[in-house]
């Protein structure tokens, strides 16, 4: 340092200590809005934020520039627990084949009002 | 090794009733979804391609963002903003999409700063006038739209929907566009220069936005076999042309091409010679603005460096304070 601040502030940026630690990545949430009262929360998207609060205002951000929303949710994406993907067919085959469940099934009702 | 080699067959039968999912899938018109089977270089076009077009949208906020201090009016400043801000939200809707992909998001942020990444080449072009803003509103967000629209239908689910959302706030940029060059068509004769010669400027790199010719664009062919993409790049250019040569009639400027036709024959339109030499040139970061653009992207990265290690150590100590109380 040859400059003679008696601060000791050159104007410099202070040397880089480098990355300390390097931090874990942001944590992805998952972002559900209601788009007015009476509606359920829907999915939007996804995004990353630090912690709850931030999530919540950046969801604000990116996903109701537009008056899309009355209500949000973030979830963190590691919460949600899915079906496999690949047991979709064994999972999902109970209600093939009971088309009785439909109230299309029931035809000979047709021309009868009201029913 | 008994073991192995069965879990080594199972694996082999797993992939193959994937593929055959994923090609039924295909040829329905349905969507994959993130967690479906896909090919490994389904998966790297992919990323490739949405990935290059999340730094498109990110890179895309600097020439606009260095005119809303210039901007002619305090509307025109908010107007800005919000396309800048919208241009940003772009860019997050589509590093989420392509992050279910398997990359994660810092590793496509370093790879934009780190040059490796590409982003679309109309960004490294200079925004000489306030005229270019509604040049680039008309043409370049004119042509991301057309290019945009028919990607909402890509067979990617994640990618499709992030298209959806993006093209339904586009309309806007492409209108306040084509508002801002009508109102400087319209005014004192200097403006109306200002605004044909932004046009003037604007018009072929608009144009090569959609990428090659088709002989020369060796990827289309099979994105379009996996219904990433639905037209080529000249049948999108081909499009393009026809909208702006019509849009150009109630501006009552001129395209700078005189070659502009419709093809009774091929039902096309056709337009003049573009300089690809050019095209290959800005891509290859020899084009006016690129040492400018990224040298900012760098800038902002690490000028932003100690906002994201404070809001990450303050959410680390609420956590942990957290923790203590429960």
């Amino acid at each position: 340092m040859t400059g003679g601040s008696t601060t000791g502030d050159d104007g410099a940026t202070a040397p880089s200590s480098g990355p300390q630690e390097p931090r874990a990545p942001w944590a992805l949430w998952e972002v559900f809005v209601r788009s007015s009262r009476g509606l359920s929360h829907v999915h939007a998207g996804s995004l990353h934020a630090p912690d709850a609060q931030m999530a919540l205002r950046n969801a604000r951000d990116l996903y109701t520039r537009r008056n899309e929303g009355v209500s949000l949710w973030v979830v963190p994406a590691t919460s949600i627990v899915t079906s496999d993907p690949d047991a979709k067919d064994q999972f999902f085959e109970s209600p093939q084949g009971k088309d009785y469940r439909h109230a299309t099934y029931y035809t000979k009702s047709e021309g009868v009002k009201h029913l | 090794m008994t073991t192995t080699a069965i879990d080594a067959g199972s694996r082999v039968d797993e992939d193959t009733a994937g593929e055959q999912l994923f090609n039924e899938l295909i040829a329905q018109d349905s969507r994959i979804e993130p967690r479906d089977w896909m090919p490994a270089d389904y998966r790297k076009a992919l990323t490739r391609q949405i990935s290059q077009h999340a730094h498109s949208e990110i890179i895309g906020m600097q020439p606009e963002a260095n005119w809303i201090t210039r901007a002619p009016s305090l509307k025109r400043k908010a107007v800005l903003m919000a396309k800048v801000q919208d241009e940003a939200g772009h860019g997050l809707y589509l590093y989420s999409a392509a992050e279910t992909l398997g990359t994660p998001r810092d590793k496509m942020t370093e790879d934009l700063i780190a040059g490796k990444a590409r982003y679309s080449s109309i960004f490294n072009y200079p925004v000489l006038t306030w005229a270019d803003i509604g040049a680039i509103g008309w043409l370049v967000d004119g042509a991301a739209i057309c290019n945009q629209v028919p990607l909402c239908r890509a067979s990617y689910g994640p990618y499709g929907r992030a298209m959806v959302r993006v093209c339904k706030e586009e309309s806007f940029h492409q209108r306040q566009g084509f508002e801002i060059l009508l109102e400087l068509a319209n005014g004192t004769p200097e403006q109306r220069a200002m605004a044909q010669d932004a046009v003037n400027r604007w018009y072929a790199p608009s144009l090569m936005m959609f990428g090659p010719p088709d002989e020369d664009s060796p990827n289309s062919q099979k994105s379009m076999e996996w219904k990433i993409k639905r037209f080529s790049n000249d049948e999108l250019r081909s499009r393009f042309v026809g909208m702006i040569a019509e849009q150009v009639k109630a501006l009552g400027l001129e395209l700078p091409d005189k070659e502009i036709r419709y093809n009774e024959e091929t039902g096309r339109w056709e337009h003049g010679p573009l300089d690809w030499n050019e095209f290959k040139e800005v891509l290859a970061g020899r084009g006016p603005c690129n040492a400018q653009r990224m040298e900012r992207r760098r800038e902002a990265h690490e000028d932003g460096a100690w906002v994201r290690e404070a809001a990450a150590a303050y959410a680390e100590k609420q956590a942990l304070k957290y923790a203590q109380a429960a």
